[in-house]
């Protein structure tokens, strides 16, 4: 680690404005950025611990949930109301790490962890646009079993590696953010961006901004959600591909769908294709499969990782077939 | 009057944090403090070894900057129990042979106390069929499921959790 | 009275025969064998406990000297050239940093003398270490940091810019081969066997299977990271390692430093895992160095990262097997050849065909292994080197010959059982496979399997069942020798330089020396890991259970002749020779008349002395000469794979052992269960990702690299023949490295029974399988 300051801030306005636009850090948990530190693949001149944010996880007038951004893992997952209302993001919070890395971890920092792609880990053995951009990229030929087959680029073909983003994304939850210019909200679905020819950029957020809450919104579908997560050893490894999905049947037609995939892209990937190919159709195993080719036609695999393609469609017609249980 | 506590609490006794933002709460329990019971394996949160209980939950203390966690109360394996005593844990350990080089024990052996705790309290895991349930029983597979953020090599995984089994199973009688 | 009870009460009247002084033929059995005092064969915990499960045991990294400086190391980043440029000076300026040593300063030392070269050698290579600007792998240390803390340290390495001048190196497995190989040489000699015409008895078999295995390179990935702290006092080099070969190592730094013997001392009272990765490294001599460059001792703790740069680990194999078979399944032909990846020095080829040399009788053998140089991190020792990779293969390529002949692969194995050594003609000194077999088939209900592969199924996932044999050499090592000091309360301290990495050689011993010297356990103290003890003795090759074992009681013959020297005219063992008497009850008595009995605290007490001190060493391992001597096991598996994605979750487990007589049934299933375990991790996850384009590893991390974690392990079910060696010290053989062999294969059988997908080509990762 290169020297660092360090300043706990009180709350959301207090920390902006210790951050400003200079070469800082916001740190929550700590489990993904103390790494980055100790690896000099993140630099900061100094450290603002945002801890001390909000960790409360409000009901909001619209029957939709406020979560702060402080609020950990595990508070997270053990919420009664994200258990019984949003059960695939309890689901995909309890698939990832380990029992003390939830306890550790906040949600904001959940959403800005970064890709565990060996070659941007290499900091001196390796090239990798991510970490120096224009360097190249040494994983487009090296290993790449468990790197992206949607969305990459020849710049980049990292996988974000959060679980609880990929429920995030399918529950259409929003982002709080606080930045030097106020307030805003983004989409989770329109925070991470693809990596195109700057990887480096993994967000929209603006320098100094702010992760202040995610908000989820009602979502009656939620109430049969589920996350499913295959990786290479039983538990506490990163997903190879994970399938987060909601699914309301009527009369053996899909009222409504919600469904995301992790471990495929740069970004937790939000399968708009399949679902319009399944909303309002048949809840059949055919439709199911059929809709997740569909999301798939555009993949594009690398040479270790052409798997990912049929384990993604096999995993999600499993996951919706399983929600699906008797209406199919 | 409210006075701020700059110090960190360890195993009951006040700590200064250290001068230098890096040092991390498991090297200022190794290498400032002579507390050497916390294992460092891997220094990246992959291993477990370094785990210790802050505010009665286990965390990985190499993840964690020690200025972190000034106000807060840190338990480590020597805190544990009397200094003449085990813990019930500790003595299971040894008679079900929960180890043999004993490297990864006092981790193995904090984090199971923090996950007796969030179990007790109704913390899921990734394997509780029904996640509305209030008090999780710690079936073999809820056990190995919330256990396997520690690692073992040399393969006394067995025996550490029938250690933990049979200690949770006396606490609820 | 229990039938153990009446066993312990005719044992504590009838006196204790002393072992025999030698273990060549001709001699009769330990007679410790026969022996039940009820202290071996007990199940008793751990004496080491106490300090473990409270974190009291100081391991390597956890000695603190007065003034000790942090080493933080700079990796190279390519696999063969030179250092072109190489700028410390910021790094030199940076806060705390007490100096930056690198080829250009560090003191001259000869390289490690290669192990197995000479007989206290312990060097892992025998490369220069930091005295030229050669690179010779990726990875290799190019700078020493010291500093006043650890975080000044690691921040100093990360400001050393180096460049390179790049030279072509071979970093890949294909043109390594393209090379040109060489036969490995291993004990003496090429590992090549022709036994009649193998090839034609392949191609004139009633059934066939011809096909090649392919296993990956693996770490040992001990949790405690290798590390070291080192003071010296002008001229005494004091270590404190993680260490599994205190005696050669202290030898070797000798060596390297040209200094005497004596002048080195290496402890290693706790060692946080070892599996054949904790010997002799880079990183020791340059703490050592460093230590010695700045006149302060010096800890040197390497980083996770840091182990798989400087530590070599299992080499890749491509190994092929080829069977012939007769309609009976009595094999004609076995072919067992391919190639590893070797470092350029080659101390422990990875020697794939172990196992197919002792396993099956056939009509005729072709073996031979072949080394392909990499310019890599020379490779190492990693838990049955050979014996677990080669299983894989050899037994794999049963199974497939009993598919291919619709017959049970345990009757298949049971049909080739061969009655002496098949490739050396030596009797076995004891081998009850076939009763492992019988007794692990009824346990593990193997009769319940179905034969036809893919017909299991539980919802999602295909259920199956598979077995393999499980075999590793025995062996006993020459250096073996104890002090043995009793005093005059009757306690005895044994000290020798062996090593517990978790092995519970401490705890097992004491076993041994308090039942051997007719002592409760709490007399004993055994005393271990300081390289000043007596003995040269490796944690190799499990064999510091016999090693220990052997040397023990020729120190005991040299006491108790001692003794007799001691005994006044008017004890009752005045006059006797030490062929005459026996241990009885914290004593000496006449073997065939127990009555004429005086107990040590008698007789040091009528000699007027505190304390008597004998040292010997063992007689050499002649019994390896004699005969084939092998530790087996019969493992059986369960697998669930699942459907969908191609998961595997092994759901049961069952090792059916032969493995001599089992001192410690608690520890020794700890030891069987470890290696099933790491079995199970070669089986399905382990992988060190090797690129080849740079020859560079990419997952030097325990996050990246698979270790099972809890939900992957099983209960695992252990069970044993209990059948004595009557040819080895306790009549016991090695058991720590055993039971990783054959679980591979018996969970890629299990796997092939379960789907009908034969996978031989390690790790099964979900892919494979979808």
């Amino acid at each position: 680690m290169i020297p660092f300051t360090y300043t706990r801030a009180g709350d959301a306005a207090e920390a902006v404005r210790l951050a400003g636009r200079g070469d800082v850090k916001y740190i929550g948990g700590g489990t993904n950025l103390v790494d980055l530190l100790r690896e000099t693949i993140e630099r900061p001149a100094a450290l603002v611990d945002v801890t001390g944010l909000s960790s409360a996880i409000e009901p909001r007038g619209n029957g939709g949930l406020l979560i702060g951004a402080a609020v950990r893992n595990t508070a997270l997952a053990e919420h009664r109301d994200v258990r019984t209302r949003y059960p695939v993001l309890a689901r995909a919070v309890l698939a990832g790490a380990s029992g003390q890395i939830r306890n550790m971890a906040t949600v904001g920092g959940n959403i800005l962890q970064r890709t565990r792609c060996a070659y941007f880990y290499d900091t001196e053995g390796s090239r990798c646009n991510k970490r120096s951009p224009g360097q190249g990229c040494d994983a487009i030929d090296g290993f790449n079993r468990t790197h992206a087959i949607l969305g990459a680029s020849s710049s980049c073909v990292a996988t974000h590696p959060s679980d609880m983003c990929v429920a995030l994304a399918a529950l259409g939850a929003t982002v709080h953010l606080e930045g030097a210019d106020g307030a805003r909200t983004v989409p989770l679905t329109d925070l991470h961006r693809l990596p195109a020819d700057h990887p480096e950029i993994e967000t929209v957020l603006e320098p100094g901004e702010l992760i202040t809450a995610v908000e989820l919104p009602p979502l009656a579908a939620a109430a049969r959600s589920t996350y499913r997560k295959v990786r290479d050893r039983a538990s506490y490894a990163f997903a190879l591909v994970s399938v987060a999905a909601a699914l309301e049947v009527d009369n053996g037609r899909v009222k409504e769908v919600r469904l995301a995939l992790g471990g495929v892209a740069h970004k937790p990937w939000r399968a708009w294709a399949a679902e319009t190919a399944l909303r309002d159709g048949p809840a059949t195993t055919r439709a199911f499969r059929a809709a997740a080719q569909a999301e798939l036609a555009a993949a594009n695999p690398l040479p270790d990782n052409g798997f990912k393609i049929e384990l993604a469609i096999r995993t999600i017609t499993a996951v919706l077939g399983e929600l699906a249980g008797s209406d199919a | 009057m409210v006075t701020k506590d700059f110090s960190i609490r360890i195993n009951g006794t006040a700590v200064g944090p250290p001068a230098d933002p890096r040092v991390s709460l498991l090297d200022l329990l190794r290498e400032t403090l002579q507390l050497h019971g916390t294992k460092k394996g891997c220094d990246q949160g992959a291993c477990g070894a370094c785990t210790v209980l802050a505010d009665g939950e286990r965390i990985v203390s190499c993840l964690a900057l020690a200025v972190q966690y000034v106000g807060r109360n840190v338990v480590t394996i020597e805190g544990l129990a009397g200094d003449d005593e085990l813990h019930p844990l500790q003595r299971a350990f040894i008679e079900h042979d929960g180890f043999q080089c004993g490297y990864c024990t006092p981790g193995q052996i904090c984090s199971a106390v923090g996950m007796a705790a969030e179990a007790r309290r109704g913390v899921p895991s990734h394997v509780t069929p029904d996640l509305t349930v209030g008090e999780v029983e710690l079936t073999h597979d809820e056990l190995r499921e919330r256990m396997s953020g520690n690692l073992c090599r040399c393969g006394a995984h067995n025996g550490i959790v029938a250690a933990i089994a049979e200690t949770c199973a006396g606490e609820r009688k | 009275m229990s039938n153990v009870e009446d066993a312990k009460q005719s044992a504590m009247n009838s006196p204790l025969e002393l072992a025999p002084d030698s273990w060549a033929p001709g001699n009769g059995p330990d007679p410790l064998i026969q022996h039940n005092g009820g202290r071996i064969g007990a199940s008793v915990s751990r004496v080491d406990g106490g300090p473990k499960v409270r974190g009291a045991a100081p391991f390597a990294a956890e000695f603190a000297l007065d003034d000790m400086v942090y080493a933080a190391l700079v990796f190279s980043t390519i696999a063969k050239g030179r250092i072109a440029t190489l700028d410390t000076t910021v790094a030199e300026a940076a806060p705390g940093v007490v100096l930056v040593m690198t080829h250009r300063n560090a003191p001259r030392m000869r390289p490690m003398p290669l192990f197995g070269t000479s007989e206290k050698a312990a060097g892992a290579d025998s490369l220069p270490i930091m005295q030229d600007d050669r690179v010779r792998w990726n990875g290799q240390a190019v700078a020493v940091v010291l500093a006043e803390t650890r975080e000044q340290a690691d921040h100093a390495a990360s400001m050393i810019r180096v460049t390179y001048e790049t030279e072509p190196a071979t970093t890949s497995f294909e043109q390594a081969k393209a090379n040109g190989t060489e036969t490995a040489h291993l004990f003496g000699h090429d590992v090549h066997i022709e036994i009649g015409d193998a090839e034609a008895a392949l191609a004139a078999a009633h059934v066939s299977v011809d096909a090649t295995y392919r296993t990956p390179y693996q770490n040992h990935n001990a949790i405690e990271p290798h590390a070291t702290t080192v003071a010296w006092h002008s001229d005494e080099l004091v270590m404190h390692d993680a260490s599994q070969l205190v005696g050669h190592q202290a030898w070797s730094l000798a060596h390297i430093f040209g200094i005497e013997e004596e002048q080195v001392r290496v402890t290693a009272p706790y060692v946080g895992g070892a599996f054949g990765g904790k010997g002799l490294w880079s990183h020791q001599v340059l703490a050592a160095a460093a230590a010695k460059l700045a006149d302060r001792p010096v800890r040197l703790a390497l980083s996770r990262e840091g182990v798989y740069r400087l530590v070599g680990g299992r080499a890749r194999t491509e190994q092929r097997v080829a069977i012939g078979a007769g309609a009976d399944g009595r094999f004609d032909a076995i072919i067992h050849t391919g190639t590893a990846v070797s470092g350029r020095d080659k101390a422990a080829p990875e020697a794939f065909a172990f196992p197919t040399q002792s396993s099956y009788a056939a009509g005729s053998f072709q073996i031979d292994v072949q080394l392909a140089y990499q310019d890599m991190v020379t490779n190492t020792t990693m838990r049955a080197p050979g014996e677990a990779v080669g299983s894989f293969a050899i037994e794999s390529a049963v199974d497939e010959v009993a598919v291919a002949l619709g017959m049970d692969p345990i009757e298949l194995r049971i049909r080739n059982e061969p009655d002496n050594d098949p490739i050396t003609g030596r009797p076995f000194s004891s081998r009850h496979l076939v009763e492992a077999w019988r007794a692990g088939a009824e346990r593990f209900g193997w009769a319940k399997r179905n034969p036809t592969p893919g017909t299991v199924r539980d919802g999602e996932w295909l259920v199956g069942m598979g077995c393999a044999a499980a075999t590793h050499l025995y062996v006993r090592q020459p250096g073996g020798a104890a002090r043995i000091t009793l005093t005059s309360d009757g306690n005895v301290t044994v000290d020798v330089a062996a090593h517990d990495a978790g092995m519970g050689t401490a705890t097992a011993q004491g076993q041994v020396i308090a039942e051997r010297l007719g002592l409760e356990p709490e007399q004993v103290s055994f005393r271990f890991a300081d390289s000043r003890m007596p003995g040269l003795v490796a944690a190799l090759g499990s064999s510091q259970t016999v090693t220990v074992g052997a040397a023990v009681a020729a120190a005991q013959r040299v006491l108790v002749a001692e003794l007799l020297k001691l005994v006044g005219h008017d004890s009752p063992l005045a006059g006797l020779t030490t062929e005459q008497v026996g241990v009885l009850d914290g004593g000496l008595a006449k073997l065939d008349e127990p009555a004429r009995h005086e107990s040590y605290t008698s007789i040091l007490a009528g000699a007027g002395r505190d304390e008597i001190a004998v040292e010997a060493s063992a007689p050499p391992p002649v019994e390896m000469m004699n005969w084939s001597m092998h530790s087996y096991g019969a493992m059986f598996c369960e697998v669930r794979v699942n459907g969908v994605t191609g998961e595997t979750r092994v759901s049961r487990f069952l090792g059916s052992m032969d493995c001599g007589r089992v001192l410690n049934p608690k520890t020794a299933t700890s030891q069987f269960r470890g290696g099933i375990i790491m079995g199970l991790g070669l089986a399905l996850t382990e992988q060190t990702h090797f690129d080849e384009r740079k020859g560079r590893i990419m997952n030097p991390s325990l996050a990246e690299y698979h270790l099972p974690v809890h939900m992957d392990v099983p209960e695992i079910d252990v069970i044993w023949t209990g059948i004595p060696d009557p040819h080895t010290p306790m009549g016991a053989r090695g058991i720590g490295e055993l039971s990783i062999t054959g679980t591979g294969a018996a969970i890629a059988n299990a796997i092939f029974n379960a789907t009908g997908k034969r996978i031989r080509d390690l790790p099964i990762t979900p892919d494979k399988l979808m």
